[in-house]
């Protein structure tokens, strides 16, 4: 990897592992210093390497640079010795070395850890939300204004917003109890979902990243899997819908960063590995009775592990969809819902549902009617595809309805 | 937009007992799609619930009986919560409802909404 790469690589997977690690040992309160000294060892690190050259191993030297910065930091700081670590300086200096632990098992239960007290319920859905992108996934306020469509300043003050109210709130870096457990997972699981989906689904071009940002969630939400406490249902669900869905990454873009649809994707290039995964973990969702959303996303994930189309295939996912929206509503489910009525019950019944939903101005919308009126009335599906081109937003979306209008005016 | 509670009622009487579980699949089949439908266009509050037939009725006096279908021939088996922006519009839902292919009825009640809210 070249090294303006591998900064932005390490950037990602290790800022918010010492970041958790240097929050669990000073408190929640001290965030704002945690990521400090973070940002000036991969400041450190920057100059360095771009004199030296790149160390042995480049996340060793970042861990080794961020303890003593962290030591020095305990050791100048008087408010710091003060206020935050009047264990640490009872047990002396020497003990520094020590607390600071950068071994994999604590940076796993630091961010853990950190995860739920992110999510504590004193803070707002979207506050918990952006949080956990910024602080365990090493998420500037910019990418994050991005994937929530608002603007950098809002993100910003959102952030800072939410970081002086776990301090004022005294929140610790902890388990919640078993009690608590199931209720707090659930905006955990909302986090990981929506950073999965900022990788699938980003326009961005940058597939290196995109992929990163589906790896990083499911590594996280892999934790929770591997955690007694953790381990329910529904986070074993939202982890085989990750895995049917990245099973397919490397078929459904093509080496310029276009999209391919999924009726045109290369079967072969489907990961068998990842599907076998997903069934694993839906195997172990489907203990006990409670049915989440993520349950439903990811027996529909499951029945497109298979390409060909059948009847019984299509009736699945329909009615999946049909409880999924009970659950929650949101046009993306109630237009999917609307093409497997068509693929399970014919076009001539899409179109009517199609007409009930009524969502013109999204260019899904428009681009689902071009699909069930072509053959029925392939003027109208035309004028529809011209529609779904006007309201498309993104290159990619915007080159697939051009190149579908162009194969139909030919 | 107004709620609306959607009751559902059946004529005769037609235990599923002896249905196979191909008819009852085939039965459920157009509720599903129906709710769903609904659920699709936003519409749907509350999916509600089916009820069991048999059922008692109190009165004054501590006199209870059996029913209510005993007196009313068609009993409430269900119902649906939904959102509309009309009563015309709760009725157009309502027409498509499965229950009418099946000789029962739905009735449309919009719902008063709690003051201040």
């Amino acid at each position: 990897m070249q090294q303006e790469e591998l900064i932005p690589h390490l950037f990602r997977t290790e800022y918010s592992k010492i970041v958790a690690v240097l929050c669990k040992l000073f408190g929640i309160g001290y965030i704002a210093l945690a990521e400090d000294i973070t940002s000036d060892t991969f400041m450190l690190a920057t100059e360095t390497w771009g004199q030296k050259g790149l160390p042995q191993n480049p996340a060793a030297w970042l861990y080794t640079v961020a303890k003593n910065k962290a030591k020095d930091t305990l050791k100048r700081n008087i408010l710091f010795d003060k206020n935050i670590a009047p264990d640490i300086k009872r047990s002396g200096t020497e003990q520094y070395e020590m607390d600071i632990d950068l071994s994999d098992r604590n940076i796993s239960d630091s961010q853990l850890q950190m995860m739920f007290t992110i999510c504590n319920p004193c803070l707002t859905a979207e506050s918990q939300i952006g949080l956990c992108l910024n602080i365990l996934c090493g998420f500037g306020a910019e990418e994050i204004a991005d994937a929530f469509l608002s603007s950098k300043e809002t993100i910003y003050k959102r952030l800072a917003r939410a970081k002086e109210k776990l301090r004022t709130e005294r929140i610790k870096i902890e388990f919640p109890s078993p009690e608590d457990i199931a209720g707090r997972l659930n905006p955990v699981l909302t986090t990981l979902y929506l950073l999965f989906n900022e990788g699938y689904y980003s326009s961005s071009r940058n597939t290196s990243l995109r992929r990163e940002l589906c790896v990083e969630a499911m590594r996280l939400n892999h934790m929770l899997t591997e955690n007694d406490g953790t381990d329910l249902p529904q986070a074993n669900a939202l982890l085989a819908l990750m895995c049917f869905h990245s099973s397919r990454f490397d078929a459904r873009i093509d080496k310029d960063g276009a999209i391919i649809l999924y009726e045109e994707q290369d079967e072969n290039l489907w990961s068998k590995e990842l599907i076998e995964k997903g069934e694993y973990y839906l195997n172990r969702a489907s203990q006990g009775t409670y049915l989440s959303k993520y349950h439903l996303e990811a027996a529909i994930a499951y029945w497109h592990t298979k390409q060909k189309d059948t009847h019984e295939k299509w009736e699945n996912i329909l009615q999946l969809y049909n409880r999924l929206l009970q659950i929650e509503y949101s046009p993306a489910a109630a237009l999917n819902r609307t093409y497997a009525v068509a693929k399970a019950d014919g076009k001539e019944k899409g179109l009517i549902e199609a007409k009930k939903i009524n969502l013109s101005g999204n260019h899904w919308y428009h681009a689902l009617l071009a699909e069930l009126y072509t053959g029925i009335d392939d003027g109208e599906s035309l004028t529809q595809l011209s529609l779904a081109l006007l309201y498309a937003k993104t290159t990619a979306d915007k080159q697939v309805l051009e190149k579908k209008i162009l194969t139909r005016v030919k | 937009m107004t709620e609306f509670l959607l009751i559902f009622r059946r004529g005769a009487v037609e235990p599923n007992a002896h249905l196979s579980p191909e008819q009852l699949q085939a039965m459920m089949k157009p509720w599903q799609d129906w709710i769903g439908s609904l659920a699709a266009q936003n519409k749907l509050v509350d999916t509600g619930n089916r009820l069991e037939h048999a059922g008692k009725v109190i009165r004054p006096g501590g006199l209870i009986t059996d029913g209510p279908y005993v007196e009313t021939k068609e009993a409430v088996g269900g119902y649906t919560l939904i959102r509309a922006n009309s009563m015309e519009e709760a009725i157009q839902f309502s027409k498509d409802c499965p229950i009418l292919s099946v000789g029962g009825n739905v009735e449309v009640r919009a719902i008063i909404p709690m003051e201040g809210n």
